[in-house]
């Protein structure tokens, strides 16, 4: 049998998809239930939880998929660098990084002749 | 002004949670789902269970892995093992997010069955907008929001996945490019306590040098290792304030 025929795809998808994520969105809960608002170890939680999607973050960055992965790395680098120091400069406005890094990003990849 | 606030009702904040739709997280993530279309159009996978797919797994990394673990013919105890490797940072994620979202009579049934819709963007966004909401309205105002994105994100996969088109390569990169800076962006901005930004750095740093060193589990070394450096980091730098003060 494989994972086309009908029924045993939804099988499939529930058992090495559902579960496969929900469980640790069950375990989630339950430490997180035993977690004080204030405490030591919530502060851990947290640094672990960041740590962990801004290393998705970076390896988005780094090993993009799709069109960017012809792109070269110093104008990725480039592009969330400026927008960083734009960020910086202006306030702090999550928009005003985010503009300035996108703005930088299509300049290079027009000017690359993507 | 306040007190007003406070006497909304929790239909009011699940409509407030719901109105998180039109926002710049909710409008990136459906652009990665426009993505997701054509990655499972090119799979040969049917809609049906494309859309079954993103009510039942909500992450898009681990749908992205369940689908090529699909397309190679994987047996399911590999494709499980693959999936669950890659959502074992939902735990923590969670974990953190919890002691945010929870009320002091919330039961633990609503919270594991709203933790479904915990996925990075939901993520981000309950860190930055949950400390804004009365807390015994939290719950309503997630619930809301994510019940909302997850619904709509298998409607736009319902119809997209009919029309799937390239966009012209500037487009796709520039798209494709708003999810890590959105992140960065957000997660500076909204952070409260100082450990975040350290943890911010030390996860970008450690992110890639774990690629290089141990490729399978680098994002969870990361996190564990890099995250913990930063707490340690962070309360050393406590103490001494402590002291000095």
């Amino acid at each position: 049998m494989t994972w086309h025929d009908g029924w045993w795809a939804y099988a499939f998808i529930a058992i090495a998809g559902w579960l496969a994520t929900d469980v640790w969105r069950w375990l989630g809960v339950i430490a997180g239930n035993k977690l004080r608002d204030d405490s030591e170890a919530l502060n851990w939680v947290r640094a672990v939880a960041t740590a962990l999607v801004a290393a998705v973050i970076a390896k988005l960055i780094l090993y993009p998929t799709g069109v960017l992965e012809q792109s070269p790395l110093w104008l990725r680098a480039g592009a969330v660098a400026l927008g960083a120091a734009a960020f910086f400069l202006f306030g702090r406005k999550p928009a005003v990084g985010i503009a300035s890094a996108i703005a930088a990003l299509a300049l290079g990849l027009w000017w690359l002749g993507f | 002004m306040k007190r007003e606030e406070d006497g909304q009702s929790s239909l009011a904040w699940f409509g407030k949670g719901m109105r998180g739709i039109f926002s710049l997280p909710a409008f990136i993530l459906m652009l990665s789902f426009v993505g997701f279309c054509s990655l499972t159009a090119q799979a040969g996978i049917p809609v049906e269970q494309a859309v079954f797919m993103v009510g039942m797994v909500w992450a898009l990394p681990a749908k992205v892995i369940l689908v090529s673990s699909m397309m190679s013919g994987a047996g399911l105890a590999t494709a499980f093992l693959a999936v669950s490797l890659s959502s074992v940072r939902l735990m923590p994620m969670v974990a953190a997010l919890i002691p945010e979202l929870r009320g002091p009579r919330t039961p633990t049934w609503l919270l594991l069955f709203l933790s479904h819709f915990v996925a990075i963007t939901a993520w981000v966004f309950a860190m930055e907008k949950v400390p804004q909401v009365p807390r015994e309205r939290r719950v309503a105002f997630f619930a809301g929001f994510g019940i909302t994105l997850v619904a709509a994100n298998m409607l736009l996969v319902a119809v997209v996945y009919h029309f799937v088109a390239d966009f012209p390569p500037i487009v796709a990169g520039c798209l494709f490019f708003l999810t890590p800076v959105y992140f960065l962006a957000s997660i500076w901005h909204s952070a409260r306590h100082p450990v975040v930004y350290i943890a911010l750095l030390f996860g970008l740093v450690g992110g890639p040098l774990f690629y290089w060193l141990l490729p399978e589990f680098d994002i969870l070394l990361a996190g564990l290792v890099g995250g913990t450096l930063a707490w340690f980091v962070e309360r050393l730098w406590r103490r001494r304030k402590e002291v000095g003060a």
